[in-house]
């Protein structure tokens, strides 16, 4: 008899069915715009030019010890990615109040952040302190824009001290962020509240082509004071969704504190994964460290950001053309890989079954599944699905 | 990896050669050493306890430092490395235009679990055979035991709501409790293991502390290089071991940090978990490549599971997703696909297990040796124990005392529990070491 008899069998994760029956579509026609990763225009992945340059030059180094990394990972990794995102005059970095510790991709600095949170803040192993994650209620599913309203009065409600995880930009699925003013006002108030900030920052560079633009929030953040975390993740911005290359950033307010901070997140990497692998973080530092390899890599970054903008436009310019029902500026409004295409759920059944055009339920699309080649066939399909399908 | 180089050697020849039972110089290597300061011991002189000399090394001891406390395999020369397969590997993957930078699913790669999954119970076992086996790749070894105490913790025995007790050796790798208290079962104790007098595994009282064990425990054994002690259980403690787990219902999770390079034998270091699996048994295995293909810094581990019925397999799968997704997601490429291209390639299996041979050959030589040192200086104890054994890693039986005054008197750095990590030993700090464990054993309480 097996203990492991009554283990109920967990729901299947809604993107990973999306993408395998869309591998087993054999129509010719068929497009997966479900896909959380960067496509060419031919749809293909694609490895940047600068990654690859890196690559050779780390299999070629025979100087290159083969030891462990430390647990908190590889530092001049750790130092150029939290550079990357406080920016390169940042008064924190300057003052020594900036710590990092590499993870495996940005779900594992979630994960450290978010257990550091629960043993050590708002007390010692308070697990009732509220965490706030956005849900498509600060967002309009009709793709009005931020509900704004709605999220400021979600943050003056919330209990003193509650963590708020926030998308830096390119919020993931909606793509809509909030503008500067909006950012202020939401900042007024988490300071007053003394709410937690832990921001979520996936796609610096890849949602407006710039890496600073990308940041802004973060940096004002920063600026105006606050404690928080940044859970960094460079699996888009540098392709490497296979080699789990994560940072997590903390900015205390205290050098002494950080240190100790860092001690405790280190126990917590001790029986997580103990020691982060090198590959990716050694591709990250070295480019990040060498001024033309920083170029070149912004250089790809800003070709990947600028075919999803390229792509953005041409999509609503097609809607428009065909005379779609509704209004599509949205499409350009919202920014990075996601948009909410506004679709309901029966329209995107049609989409999936009819047209073999495949998206998630919620009606998001992932920007990089369209091509030059299939971006007429998609908008077609969304304007059949709008007219015939209520 | 290239054969051990003369210190080693040299150093055996000469003492082979000399007057058996008394003291005789040995020449000492002199390249130059990553770990340790280049051997300052006036060459030609006589090792010896006498009181002159004692002198003479206390003034050297200054000058050394010698770190014993390295989790990884070092060369001759003091260094960590990947083996040479693994470089050429490495190439060929950078150099394959196919190979594309996709999110691995949370599982890992297929084409590496399935052979993780070979490599311990044999391509030929009944349980791979009847889909019984799951198989998650982990980023590295720590990373597979955290998985697997969420396993326990989450989908164990559910309908009792299990949480403990889980059973780790003593003594065992420190951070074993922590991994399993994160994972939030508390209930953590320690069965009888190594015994420091008798410089052995005490079987009488290990089995004592299990039969004690309540039903459904778990626990956690070492199928072979066990960590700190180097001590295993020989095949035909593991028969009596199964025996007891399967009549007191208890749950094995065995631990195989580094297959092959205890014996050279890549079977016969699993042979523990076959032997689990022949008799219908189900368990946990936590994996880990680094080692035997020096990828330590690329985080390769593995955890399988074996079944009873493969009917539980995909509802296990699924929570194994779930729990991943929560921890770090998926797992990282690169070691990988190092390691399922040499698995998957029989002229590559060859040679890999040709270079893990010779780095156990190496092993064996610096137990042999330095067994015979520690018997030339007429060092008090049995030392049988330190060639009986095979891997990484030895126990010295030094008491805390003892280990306190290598540390603080002759800078030499041991494991907890006076254990030694034997591939730092080399031709260049040999004499200094053996000599201090002398001195510790004869001039401390």
């Amino acid at each position: 008899m097996s203990l492991f008899s009554e283990v109920p069998q967990a729901p299947p994760v809604a993107v990973f069915k999306l993408s395998a029956d869309f591998r087993e579509d054999s129509h010719p026609q068929k497009v997966n715009l479900g896909v959380g990763a960067y496509r060419t225009d031919d749809c293909q992945p694609w490895v940047l030019p600068v990654v690859k340059k890196v690559e050779r030059l780390i299999v070629e180094d025979t100087s290159l010890n083969h030891e462990y990394l430390p647990i908190l990972g590889l530092p001049e990794f750790r130092s150029a990615a939290s550079k990357v995102a406080l920016g390169e005059d940042s008064s924190a970095i300057k003052d020594n109040r900036v710590g990092a510790v590499q993870a495996l991709g940005g779900t594992g600095a979630l994960r450290i952040g978010a257990e550091f949170l629960r043993r050590w803040y708002n007390g010692t192993n308070n697990t009732s302190t509220p965490v706030y994650v956005s849900a498509p209620t600060w967002e309009n599913h009709n793709a009005v824009g931020l509900d704004l309203t709605g999220l400021l009065d979600d943050l003056e409600k919330a209990p003193e001290r509650s963590i708020f995880i926030l998308h830096a930009c390119a919020h993931n699925p909606t793509g809509t962020d909030p503008t500067k003013d909006q950012w202020k006002q939401i900042a007024e108030i988490m300071k007053r509240r003394k709410l937690f900030v832990f921001f979520d920052s996936a796609y610096q560079g890849f949602a407006s082509g710039c890496l600073d633009k990308d940041a802004w929030s973060i940096r004002f953040f920063v600026s105006e004071g606050f404690e928080l975390f940044v859970a960094q993740s460079f699996s888009k911005n540098f392709g490497l969704y296979n080699e789990r290359v994560g940072n997590l950033t903390v900015v205390s307010q205290d050098k002494e504190d950080l240190t100790r901070v860092l001690s405790q997140m280190e126990k917590l990497v001790r029986t997580t994964w103990s020691n982060p692998p090198s590959q990716g973080a050694r591709i990250v530092s070295k480019t990040l460290n060498c001024p033309e390899l920083f170029a070149e890599w912004k250089g790809n970054v800003k070709t990947m950001a600028d075919r999803v903008l390229l792509m953005r436009d041409e999509l609503k310019s097609k809607l428009q053309a065909l005379g779609t029902p509704g209004t599509w500026d949205h499409i350009t409004q919202q920014i990075g890989m996601f948009s909410f295409t506004g679709l309901n759920p029966k329209q995107v059944e049609y989409m999936i079954k009819e047209r073999h055009v495949y998206l998630m339920a919620s009606g998001r699309i992932n920007m990089c599944g369209l091509t030059t080649k299939n971006i007429d066939y998609v908008a077609e399909s969304i304007h059949e699905s709008v007219t015939k399908v209520q | 990896m290239s054969r051990p180089s003369g210190g080693l050697d040299e150093i055996l020849v000469k003492q082979n050669g000399g007057d058996p039972g008394g003291h005789h110089c040995e020449p000492i290597n002199t390249h130059s050493a990553a770990a340790v300061p280049a051997a300052a011991a006036a060459e030609g002189a006589e090792p010896g306890p006498d009181s002159k000399q004692l002198s003479a090394l206390k003034r050297d001891s200054q000058a050394r430092r010698v770190d014993l406390t390295g989790r990884e395999y070092y060369s001759e020369e003091g260094k960590t490395f990947q083996l040479r397969l693994v470089g050429k590997i490495k190439q060929q993957l950078n150099a394959d235009p196919c190979l594309c930078p996709e999110y691995p699913s949370s599982l890992g790669l297929t084409e590496f679990t399935r052979r993780a999954n070979e490599v311990v119970l044999g391509k030929s076992s009944r349980a791979i055979m009847e889909s019984r086996v799951l198989g998650v790749q982990t980023p590295g070894f720590t990373a597979a035991v955290r998985l697997g105490a969420e396993l326990l913790r989450h989908c164990f025995d559910a309908g009792a709501a299990w949480c403990g007790p889980v059973y780790l050796s003593s003594p065992c790798d420190d951070s074993l409790a922590g991994i399993f208290q994160a994972a939030g079962i508390q209930d953590i104790r320690r069965y009888y293991y190594w015994d420091d007098k008798l410089r052995c595994i005490c079987l009488e009282k290990l089995l004592q502390d299990l039969e004690g064990a309540p039903e459904q425990s778990v626990v956690v054994l070492s199928a072979s290089a066990h960590y700190p002690t180097g001590a295993d259980l020989s095949q035909d403690q593991w028969t009596v071991i199964t025996q007891l787990i399967m009549r007191r219902r208890l749950f094995p999770f065995l631990l195989l940090p580094a297959q092959g390079l205890c014996y050279g034998d890549f079977k016969r270091d699993s042979w523990p978990v076959q032997l689990c699996a022949s008799q219908g048994m189900e368990l946990l295995c936590a994996q880990s490549f680094s080692h035997c293909f020096g990828l330590y810094g690329e985080a390769v581990g593995h955890l399988l599971c074996v079944l009873k019925q493969s009917s539980l397999l995909i509802s296990l799968q699924s929570q194994a997703v779930k729990l991943v997704r929560s921890l770090w997601a998926r797992p990282s490429v690169g070691g990988a696909d190092v390691v399922a291209t040499v698995l998957s390639n029989p002229a590559h299996l060859v040679e890999w297990q040709g270079e893990v041979k010779r780095m156990v050959e190496r092993s064996k030589l610096i137990r042999d040796i330095l067994r015979e040192k520690l018997r030339l200086l007429g060092t008090p104890g049995c030392w049988d124990h330190l060639t009986q054994q095979g891997g990484l890693y030895c126990s010295t039986g030094l008491n805390d005392q003892q280990v306190e005054f290598l540390t603080k008197r002759r800078h030499v750095n041991l494991l907890p529990s006076g254990c030694l990590n034997v591939s730092a030993i080399n031709g260049r700090n040999l004499k200094y070491i053996s000599e201090s464990i002398h001195l510790a054993m004869t001039t401390s309480p």
